[in-house]
C-alpha cells in the first residue's frame, strides 16, 4: 500500500524531476544498500535470533525456542548485576564527561588565556592515541607502586595512596580518569559552539546586571544547549557500549572482584567467547530497548531545554 | 572652563585605565600559567611512557632509580671502571666511586680528586644509594621491533586502513552528493534516518553481522573490515554534505547548460572545491582504522599474521606484561604514527570535528 503510494509519487513527478530523483537515488544507493545490509536487516535479525538457539559452537539443528532466552535472561543474575554496574558507572561518567570538556572549553575561550590554538591542539591530542595504547599508558601511570600519580600523592604527603586499578572502591574513578583523556573531541565542539555565541548577548546580559554566573546560566548554557544535548546522547550510547577499556585491562575477566563486568562485556563474552549468538542477541536487544527508551525520553524533553537559534521547532 | 573639565575627566579616566591594563595583564599571565600546568598534568602520562621506553629494565627494577632515563654513574680510574655511590661522610654526602668492596668497610675514590687515592668508609656498601646519570637506552625499540614483528603489523595496519579509506571516500562522496544536490521525494526522512544511525548502538547489529560473516567464511580475513566501508557511514557523509552545500548551485547549473552530466559536475565542480573536507574524511578514517581494536579483534582472533597493530599491541601486553619498559615502548611505537598524522593535519582535523559536532 505504502509502496504503491511511493511509486505514485514518483510517477506524478514531471519527467525532469523524475530523472533528477532517480539520479539522486542512484547516488544514495551505496548508503541505502548499506543501511539495509548492515543496519536494518541485522537489527531485525538480532530480534529474530532471540527466539532461536543459534550457537556457532554446536551443530544442534536450528529451531525456534520461543521465549526460552528471555526466561534465561530474567533468571541470569549476572545480567542484572552488570546492568547495575553500567548504570552506576553512567551516573558518574555522564556528568564528568559533560562538564569537564565544557569547563575546559570555557577556559580556552576566555580572553585571558593566550595561544588558545596551541592549547586546543594539545588537549585534543590524546583523543588520537589508540585505545589500547592509552589503556596501557594509564595502567602504568595509575600503578599503585610505580605509577606517577601515586608518586605525586606520596610526595604531597599522602602516606597510603589508593590502589587505583585493583581496588573495587577506586576502579570506577580510574576508569573515569582514563575516559577523561578522550575529551578532546567534545572540548573542540564545545569551544566552537561557545565561539558562536553572539557577543551582543553578553553585553545585553551585563547591562541587565548579570554577573559571571548570570550570563553563564542565561546566555551561554541556553545558546550551546544543542551541543550539550548532542554530547549527552552520544554519551548515553557510549555508556551502554562501554567495555573495551576493561577488556584490554584484564582480558575481560571483570577484575577487580567483578566490578568491571559491564553489560556489554558480559554480552561480548556470551557471543564471542561462548559463541552463543541467540542469548547474546537477547542481551543486545535488552540494552537496545533501554538505550532507545532513555534517548526517546530525552528527545521528548529536549524541546523544553534545548534552544535552536533561528529555528522554529 | 569646559576644556579643563574635559581634561580632568580624561585624567581621571586614564589612571584607572592604566591600572586596568596592568590587572588584565596579570590575569592573562595567571590564566595562561594555570592552563599550562593543567596541560602538563594532562599530558604527563605520555611523558612517563616515553621515559619508561628509554629506560633499561635494570633501572626499572632498581628501587632507588630516578624517574628519568639513567644508568649508574661510572668513574674510570687507572683504566678500570668503578660504580659511583652516594656516600654519607661527616662533612656531608659525597658521590664516590667504589674502589674496593668489603663486608664492613670499603675503599672509595673521589672522582673530583682521584690523586688523593682511596679513602676507607665504614659500613656496608650494599646499603648505599647509587649515583645515577642521564642515559638514554634505545635497546627497547629494537627489541620490540623484533618481538612484536613491527614491520608485519605496520603492513597489515596500512593495508586495512588504506583499502577501507578508499571505500569510505568513494561511497561517502557519492552519497553526500546525492543528499546535497538532488531533489528526491522523502529525502528529509532518509537524511534523518542517516543521522539517527550515529546514535545507534553498534551491538544491536553486531551479532547477526558476525554470524553472517562467519557463515560466509569471512572471519579470519580482512573482508569484514574493508567491505562495509564501501557502503558509506553517517559521520563522513554528514561532513561532506555540509561542505558540498556551501558550493553555489549556480556553478552546477552553468555546467549543466554546457551539457555536463551529474558525474561530470561532481568531478569538475564539486570535488575540486571540497578538497579540505575530502582530506578531513580521509585522515579521520585513517586514524580511525589505525586505532580500531574491536573489529579486528573479533574477526582476526585466529589469524595473528593478519592482525593490525592495535590487536598486536594488546597481544604483546598479554605476553610481556611483566616487562613495563617493553610495554611502554610498544605503546609508543603504536601511537606515534596516528599522532604524527594528527599534528601535520590538525587544521583539517579540527574543522572536521567542528562540522560533525556543532552543526546538527
Amino acid at each position: 500500500m505504502r509502496a504503491r503510494r511511493r511509486r505514485l509519487v514518483f510517477r506524478r513527478l514531471p519527467p525532469l524531476a523524475r530523472r533528477e530523483a532517480l539520479w539522486g537515488l542512484a547516488f544514495l544507493s551505496p548508503w541505502l544498500i548499506g543501511f539495509l545490509a548492515f543496519t536494518l536487516v541485522p537489527m531485525l535479525a538480532t530480534f529474530g535470533f532471540t527466539f532461536t538457539n543459534i550457537n556457532l559452537n554446536q551443530n544442534e539443528p536450528l529451531h525456534f525456542i520461543g521465549l526460552e532466552n528471555y526466561r534465561t535472561l530474567a533468571g541470569d543474575s549476572q545480567v542484572w548485576t552488570s546492568l547495575g554496574i553500567t548504570l552506576k558507572f553512567g551516573l558518574l561518567f555522564l556528568p564528568v564527561t559533560l562538564i569537564i570538556p565544557l569547563a575546559l572549553a570555557m577556559l580556552l575561550n576566555s580572553r585571558y588565556v593566550r595561544i588558545p590554538g596551541f592549547f586546543r591542539t594539545l588537549f585534543y591530542m590524546p583523543y588520537i592515541v589508540p585505545l589500547v595504547a592509552s589503556v596501557l599508558i594509564w595502567n602504568g601511570y595509575l600503578n599503585a607502586e610505580t605509577g606517577w600519580l601515586n608518586e605525586a600523592l606520596r610526595f604531597l604527603g599522602v602516606s597510603n595512596p589508593p590502589n587505583w586499578m585493583n581496588d573495587t572502591r577506586w576502579i570506577y574513578n580510574s576508569l573515569i580518569i582514563i575516559a577523561l583523556w578522550g575529551i578532546g573531541s567534545s572540548m573542540v565542539v564545545n569551544l566552537a559552539s561557545l565561539q558562536g555565541v553572539p557577543t551582543e548577548l553578553y553585553d545585553a546580559a551585563k547591562v541587565d546586571g548579570a554577573g559571571w554566573w548570570g550570563s553563564l546560566a542565561n546566555v551561554t548554557l541556553p545558546m550551546i544547549s544543542p551541543v550539550i544535548f548532542y554530547n549527552l546522547m552520544i554519551g548515553i550510547v557510549a555508556v551502554f557500549q562501554y567495555f573495551l577499556v576493561p577488556l584490554v585491562l584484564n582480558e575481560g575477566t571483570g577484575e577487580p572482584g567483578g566490578a568491571t563486568m559491564f553489560s556489554n562485556l558480559y554480552l561480548y563474552k556470551t557471543f564471542f567467547t561462548f559463541q552463543d549468538m541467540s542469548y547474546g542477541a537477547t542481551q543486545a536487544w535488552l540494552l537496545f530497548v533501554i538505550i532507545l527508551a532513555i534517548t526517546l525520553v530525552l528527545f521528548k524533553t529536549s524541546k523544553h531545554w534545548v534552544y535552536y537559534a533561528g529555528e522554529t521547532r | 572652563m569646559a576644556t579643563s573639565l574635559t581634561l580632568k575627566k580624561i585624567a581621571r579616566e586614564k589612571a584607572p585605565a592604566g591600572q586596568t591594563a596592568a590587572r588584565e595583564g596579570a590575569r592573562s599571565w595567571g590564566a595562561t600559567l594555570a592552563t599550562v600546568i593543567l596541560l602538563a598534568a594532562f599530558l604527563s602520562p605520555l611523558l612517563r611512557m616515553a621515559s619508561m621506553a628509554l629506560k633499561t629494565n635494570e633501572q626499572i627494577l632498581a628501587p632507588d632509580s630516578p624517574i628519568w632515563p639513567a644508568k649508574q654513574a661510572i668513574f674510570t680510574y687507572q683504566g678500570k671502571e668503578y660504580e659511583v655511590f652516594k656516600v654519607p661522610l661527616p662533612e656531608g654526602t659525597r658521590e664516590l666511586a667504589l674502589y674496593k668492596k668489603g663486608r664492613s668497610e670499603s675503599q672509595f675514590i673521589d672522582p673530583a680528586n682521584p690523586e688523593a687515592g682511596p679513602v676507607t668508609w665504614q659500613g656496608s656498601w650494599r646499603a648505599l644509594p647509587r649515583s645515577w646519570q642521564w642515559s638514554v637506552s634505545w635497546k627497547n625499540f629494537s627489541e620490540v621491533w623484533r618481538l612484536i614483528d613491527y614491520p608485519r603489523l605496520l603492513r597489515n595496519t596500512i593495508a586495512i586502513a588504506v583499502l577501507s579509506m578508499i571505500g569510505v571516500l568513494v561511497s561517502c562522496i557519492l552519497v553526500a552528493y546525492g543528499f546535497a544536490r538532488f531533489r528526491i521525494p522523502g529525502k528529509g526522512l532518509l537524511f534523518g534516518l542517516l543521522v539517527s544511525t550515529m546514535f545507534l548502538p553498534a551491538t544491536v547489529t553486531l551479532i547477526p553481522t558476525y554470524t553472517v560473516f562467519a557463515k560466509l567464511g569471512w572471519v579470519g580475513t580482512w573482508l569484514p573490515l574493508i567491505v562495509p566501508a564501501f557502503f558509506a557511514n553517517a559521520y563522513d557523509v554528514f561532513l561532506l554534505r555540509q561542505y558540498f552545500m556551501t558550493i553555489p548551485r549556480e556553478m552546477d547549473e552553468a555546467a549543466m547548460m554546457d551539457g555536463a552530466g551529474p558525474f561530470r559536475i561532481l568531478r569538475s565542480i564539486i570535488l575540486p572545491q571540497s578538497w579540505p573536507a575530502v582530506v578531513a574524511v580521509a585522515i579521520f578514517h585513517l586514524v580511525y582504522a589505525w586505532n580500531d581494536y574491536f573489529s579486528p579483534l573479533i574477526y582476526l582472533s585466529t589469524r595473528p599474521d593478519l592482525q593490525p597493530i592495535a590487536v598486536g599491541l594488546s597481544r604483546f601486553n598479554g605476553i610481556h606484561y611483566t616487562n613495563p619498559a617493553l610495554i611502554q615502548t610498544a605503546t609508543l611505537m603504536t601511537m606515534v604514527i596516528p599522532v604524527l598524522i594528527f599534528f601535520f593535519t590538525q587544521r583539517f582535523f579540527m574543522q572536521g570535528v567542528v562540522v560533525t559536532g556543532v552543526e546538527k
